[in-house]
């Protein structure tokens, strides 16, 4: 249990999706002006990423081994149909969340992070727990991000910034910092233990 | 002709007017994460020019057959072959490469540019100017992964292109290769490039009242 | 162009089919071609590992672990496998050298795979040679690179266990200095190591206890 539990925190903080592995930028960058819509796509998110962990298990349990050039196809028409799922969803039972959030759900699916996820599962043989903790780590950690960025850069809107800086650099400079602060909590995890 | 001077300006524009990664603020992924080093940013930017000239090609073929309700998918499809393509071939060919770049190369299917310039562009005109739109946004793509890339690794690793440029006394400034230094020369960057645009305009605008 | 605009459900589906089939046609192919060279190149790559973390081996033989039985199996069935497997290397008279026994297990940034020799009658490691990993380019990254580090995996003894000490107070047979600047890399290998070590010492002693050598003339030499 232990060991689930390491890789949830592992992927939330230490190893943070965007702040350490570069995935789920486009977000980001772009919708991480509001605390509000940042922390629902957040959530958006770990729930597309839960489904596309499951499913990408089931196929590289079952399907994949006698497919694997099919890899790549499977994942990101499973994460496409999930987000339309999740759209459809969403439509129904808030049409105002759905308003709220809108633009921003089409674009999960081109999230390096969903895909990555998937990846990375493949690539480190993860069974179907040890890919489930790891995809609620991965979403929290995205959310995490986004929200943090989404509350700083909401602060920044009432500060006096220098035009050359404003805008695209100043959220590069903020990442950046970040992402410095992030590496922070390397040591947090030994694999000696 | 005019003919002639469209396929140019397609292909130019994607080098600096509209250069994805510094102007659109697309692919943004694969720009910071491969840019440890000139000669990755280089190959994601070779592997990027394929997956995207192939895809635009066979889309603007394709484009009066293709039924928009099932456009984004047919889309998907194709590129996610031609991105497997290259991961093998990668694979097959040069595995140091391919270890290097690692998971982006699966990546690239979901990179924003790909799908934006079908969407955009490639589905609705010809063959000839899909193909050069293409060329022209991977080759400055290709541009922005390698400045990002050789300037990370001449701070960060004290050598260019794998040549080792400063002797044993440097002293790297390796926060340039990890996380924290791709945000961070990005961000410069983006401030250079709006402290040049920002002088251009006053002096434009000088020019313009001068002739008044 | 407006004809394609709302389509009937048969020329959706005909669409998609026929790009799945384009789609499919192509991926088998490009597969086919690249999968035995790709095969080749990590069946190299292994190869030479294997003979550097065992000094003087010059053939090999794989074997998976079953329980507690060494069972000799093929090449290609070895690279089937993703664990399990070890190999023994002998030398030119057909005498075992030792076993390289290939690990895998997470690092500071992702996991890292290696390969390390061990005598089974010397109870030490030989060698050890870091595969795969993404470790931090300067920092991480020397478990692939300094030489130093990897001097420490030359006569290496397994008992009790591999241990982790700092830079330059190694005193014992079975300690290895970290990397300063690296210790969770360093701690990594060693873990890996000593992982390995529990899984298959005991099975691969065994295999060899009295018996001076596996070798049933030379190992395999095709591919």
């Amino acid at each position: 249990m232990s060991e689930l539990v390491w890789i949830l925190v592992a992927a939330a903080i230490i190893n943070n999706f965007t702040l350490s592995y570069f995935l789920g930028l486009c977000p980001f960058f772009g919708v991480s002006k509001k605390i509000e819509t940042a922390f629902r796509l957040g959530l958006a998110n770990i729930f597309v990423m839960v489904i596309t962990s499951v499913c990408a298990w089931a196929l590289n349990t079952y399907v994949l081994p006698y497919a694997p050039y099919l890899r790549l196809m499977s994942f990101i028409v499973v994460i496409a149909s999930t987000v339309q799922f999740v759209e459809m969803t969403i439509k129904k039972l808030s049409p105002a969340l759905f308003r709220a959030l809108g633009l921003y759900l089409p674009l999960i699916t081109t999230n390096c992070a969903i895909l990555g996820l998937a990846l990375f599962q493949t690539n480190r043989g993860y069974g179907f727990f040890e890919g489930l903790f790891f995809a609620v780590g991965a979403g929290v950690g995205l959310t995490l991000a986004l929200v943090l960025m989404a509350g700083i850069r909401e602060e920044t809107e009432l500060a006096e910034i220098p035009d050359v800086v404003q805008g695209a650099a100043l959220a590069f400079l903020i990442a950046g910092i970040l992402s410095l602060a992030f590496m922070g909590f390397a040591g947090l995890f030994s694999s000696g233990a | 002709m005019s003919d002639r001077s469209a396929f140019q300006e397609e292909m130019t524009k994607g080098f600096w007017k509209e250069n994805p990664v510094f102007v659109q603020l697309l692919g943004l992924c694969p720009a910071l994460a491969v840019t440890n080093s000139a000669i990755n940013g280089l190959a994601m930017g070779g592997a990027v020019l394929f997956v995207l000239t192939g895809s635009s090609f066979l889309v603007s073929l394709l484009r009066n057959m293709i039924p928009k309700q099932v456009r984004i998918t047919t889309f998907i499809v194709i590129i996610a072959t031609f991105v497997t393509v290259v991961d093998f071939t990668l694979q097959a060919m040069a595995p140091t490469v391919h270890k290097e770049l690692g998971a982006f190369i699966a990546l690239i299917v979901v990179n924003c540019i790909i799908l934006g310039r079908q969407e955009a562009f490639a589905s609705r005109n010809p063959v000839r100017l899909a193909v050069s739109d293409a060329l022209g946004m991977s080759i400055g793509f290709t541009f922005a992964l390698f400045l990002l890339g050789s300037i990370r690794e001449i701070l960060g690793s004290g050598s260019w292109m794998g040549i080792e440029l400063f002797g044993a006394g440097f002293e790297p400034w390796v926060i340039m290769i990890l996380p924290p230094g791709g945000f961070l020369t990005l961000g410069v960057l983006l401030m250079l490039f709006a402290h040049w645009k920002k002088r251009q305009a006053a002096q434009a605008a000088r020019l313009r009242k001068e002739a008044a | 162009m407006d004809s394609v605009k709302h389509a009937g459900p048969v020329r959706l589906i005909a669409t998609l089919g026929l790009a799945g089939l384009f789609s499919g046609v192509v991926l088998v192919t490009v597969y086919l071609a690249t999968l035995p060279i790709i095969q080749r190149n990590q069946a190299e790559a292994l190869e030479a590992a294997i003979y550097r973390v065992l000094p003087g081996a010059v053939s090999r033989k794989a074997f998976a672990v079953r329980g507690d039985q060494l069972e000799e199996i093929s090449d290609s069935a070895a690279m089937q496998v993703s664990e399990g497997v070890v190999y023994g290397a002998y030398d030119e008279a057909g005498n075992l050298v030792g076993f390289a026994i290939p690990a895998e297990g997470p690092g500071f940034q992702d996991t890292i795979r290696l390969i390390y020799g061990y005598d089974p009658r010397t109870k030490q490691i030989t060698g050890m040679e870091v595969l795969e990993s993404r470790e931090t380019p300067g920092l991480g990254d020397k478990i692939m690179k300094d030489e130093e580090f990897l001097s420490n995996f030359k006569s290496l003894s397994v008992e009790p266990e591999v241990v982790v000490v700092k830079p330059g107070t190694k005193s014992q047979e079975n300690e290895v200095d970290a990397i300063s600047g690296a210790t969770i890399s360093s701690n990594a290998v060693v873990s890996i190591i000593n992982r390995a070590n529990q899984r298959y010492l005991e099975v691969l002693n065994r295999a060899t206890g009295g018996t001076p050598g596996e070798g049933s003339g030379r190992g395999q030499s095709h591919e």
